[in-house]
């Protein structure tokens, strides 16, 4: 029988089976932050261990950074504490790190693919949930837990019972409007936030064949929202493109090897899986949520359901919403443009081509929050950042920001906030908040028109 | 890591779906860099009023479920981010066992990875067992891990443990011990492993 990609690049890199258990799984890329490293190692001190492999080790200052005057010093105490931590256990530890203000400083699932350190058949971990955002380049990358944080620093290897395979394949013919985002909310609306808990997902079909490692990162970023660890999609000339010539992409005759193995990769024909979907394009179109979980999505110009279960109840109460009702006309005071879904230079080409020559709204509040140093300087090399200026926004610094609201970057209690992020979570964007998820193209016109507007009836950009 | 063998506790019932990580540890509280103090804050957003005052009417407040180390949850417990926070913070507020019937991957290794045992029962058994402990605050669950056994006065149910992990809670090992001693196997290993 054939394998799947996942089995190809995981059989790769197992070390060792325990009997009637798990698999050591040897790890080639282990990411780190300042938020979920500082116990682990701790862990390694108290019992007097090193790191194993300071070198395939790379870190990064993105969750509990400022997006305002980075240069100056972190007025929240705590916060100053936990990157200065970082700082001293990468120093001490051999560790590289991008912190805040280097040029490749960014949210660590934007800089790493950025410098070429995601490649094809790796194995990655860091301890983020949203390390699936890897899987673009037909890499097994997924988030864990601390104590997994200090057994990669120790071992630099896991124990892990191998997951179930899973298939989500979409083919046919987008809509001008629907981008990788609508693609990945329809997605999870129709299957479910558990669906794929216990698998590893590998997204097939047309429609991510023609998409860009951009739109790719999208949607493998959001696997976890469906339960799934981790989300993979083949490797092909479009992710070899992106990777050759990146900073630590191999050069040369080595990258040429590469891609002989990398094309060696994908799912065989007679491989199976576990469990699959399929979905047509055509019934895709531009998402909002509803709710408070990423499951409840529905079209832009579609109704919230009548009724539904206790969790459904809940959650229109602490949106304030009800059942049956549509999203257009909402009014919206907050915007934010950025996260590890959506803070990619194309984002904000989307983003930007939709603004040019319009004014954004008196009542909207927008933070457009680029993902790394390196977007940053994209837009403002390709005259992005005037366009943003010019209709009245104004861009923040790289960081995680209003995703997950750990700096300064809350939404207000009660105010709802369109948002390119991962997660609507109660209170997720700030105490009491309410977070519609939507794609870059509905954020932008969010923020011009100071409410929810139905973009498929707008010209294509 | 603690040992965990068999626990008799009450238990508060929590009786709602998807409860993500944010919801058991706000993304507010994860500046510390040390696992103390967690405890405090379990479920901050729903345990406590916009005043800042204790909400009498959420579950844990309640004084008769007081002192109980077992939390039995809604489906898809412990989804969204993978912060181990949140099983400090489980474990800080003093639970050892949290019953659901669907628990999201990263929480389970991460409370397996805390002494803090994740028992996946039927969806019916789980109604049964919240409908038991809200018509009697006081009733006692028996956990057995050796035998895989959950049980009550009127119900018993079998659960699945992952052979390793159940010798690692029983015995207080934790996979940093045993991966080292898998050192020369990954020295191996990484002799032969292609790097570009």
């Amino acid at each position: 029988m054939g394998k799947t990609l996942f089995d190809k690049v995981w059989d790769a890199h197992v070390v060792d089976t325990v009997d009637n258990g798990p698999q050591i799984l040897y790890i080639d890329k282990h990411l780190i932050h300042e938020v979920t490293s500082p116990q682990a190692f701790n862990e390694l001190e108290e019992r007097g261990i090193a790191v194993a492999r300071p070198d395939q080790i790379v870190a990064t200052a993105d969750h509990n950074t400022p997006t305002q005057d980075q240069h100056l010093p972190i007025r929240d105490e705590m916060s100053r504490k936990q990157l200065q931590q970082l700082t001293e256990n990468c120093e001490k530890h051999n560790i590289t790190l991008y912190g805040l203000g280097h040029k490749y400083n960014g949210i660590v699932h934007v800089m790493a693919p950025e410098l070429g350190i995601t490649q094809p058949g790796m194995t990655m971990v860091c301890g983020d949930s949203h390390t699936s955002t890897h899987g673009a380049f037909g890499t097994i990358a997924f988030g864990i837990g601390t104590s997994q944080v200090g057994q990669v620093f120790a071992s630099q290897s896991l124990l892990l019972n191998k997951p179930k395979s899973l298939r989500v394949s979409v083919n046919g013919t987008l809509a001008p409007h629907v981008s990788p985002k609508d693609v990945i909310l329809y997605i999870i609306s129709k299957i479910g936030t558990n669906a794929g808990t216990g698998y590893f997902c590998e997204y097939a079909g047309n429609v991510f064949e023609e998409m860009s490692m951009e739109g790719r990162m999208t949607v493998c970023n959001m696997s976890i929202e469906m339960g799934a660890r981790g989300g993979m999609i083949a490797p092909d000339q479009t992710t070899f493109d992106y990777v050759e010539g990146r900073k630590f992409a191999p050069q040369g005759d080595a990258f040429a090897k590469a891609v002989s193995y990398w094309k060696t990769l994908p799912t065989d024909q007679d491989a199976t899986f576990d469990k699959e979907y399929h979905f047509d394009a055509e019934d895709i179109a531009p998402m909002l949520t509803y709710g408070t979980n990423p499951g409840m999505g529905i079209k832009i110009n579609g109704a919230i359901p009548e009724k539904g279960d206790m969790t459904f109840e809940k959650a229109l109460e602490y949106m304030n919403f009800k059942g049956g009702a549509q999203l257009l006309d909402t009014p919206i005071n907050y915007v934010f443009l950025g996260s590890c879904t959506n803070s990619r230079i194309e984002d904000f080409r989307i983003a930007a081509s939709y603004v040019r020559g319009k004014h954004k709204a008196a009542n909207v509040n927008a933070w457009l929050v680029p993902g790394s140093q390196q977007v940053a300087k994209q837009l403002e090399e390709e005259g992005l950042k005037e366009v943003f200026e010019e209709a009245g926004f104004a861009l923040r610094q790289p960081g995680c920001s209003a995703c997950l609201a750990m700096n300064d970057d809350k939404i207000p209690a009660g105010e709802y906030c369109v948002s390119t992020s991962n997660r609507n979570f109660e209170g997720r964007q700030g105490q009491g908040a309410r977070t519609i998820l939507a794609s870059p193209l509905v954020a932008a016109a969010t923020a011009i028109a100071g409410k929810i507007v139905d973009v498929t009836k707008e010209a294509v950009a | 890591m603690e040992k965990f063998t068999k626990l008799i506790s009450t238990a508060v019932p929590l009786p709602i779906e998807n409860i993500d990580t944010d919801q058991i540890i706000p993304a507010r509280f994860l500046k510390a860099t040390d696992k103390k103090g967690f405890g405090d804050n379990v479920f901050r957003d729903w345990r406590f009023k916009k005043d800042g005052t204790l909400d009498a009417d959420f579950p844990i407040n309640k004084p008769q479920y007081a002192g109980a180390k077992i939390l039995v949850a809604g489906d898809n417990f412990g989804c969204g981010s993978s912060r181990e926070h949140a099983a400090w913070a489980i474990v800080g507020y003093g639970f050892k066992v949290v019953i659901s019937s669907f628990f999201a991957d990263i929480f389970k290794g991460n409370a397996l990875n805390n002494g803090l045992l994740p028992i996946q029962v039927t969806p019916e058994y789980l109604k049964e067992l919240l409908a038991g402990i809200e018509a009697n605050p006081e009733l006692p669950i028996t956990i057995d891990l050796e035998n895989q056994v959950v049980e009550t006065a009127f119900a018993k149910a079998e659960f699945e443990i992952d052979p390793y992990k159940k010798v690692c809670m029983i015995n207080g090992y934790d996979d940093i011990d045993f991966l080292l001693s898998k050192k020369a196997e990954i020295e191996a290993f990484e002799k032969e492993r292609m790097v570009f």
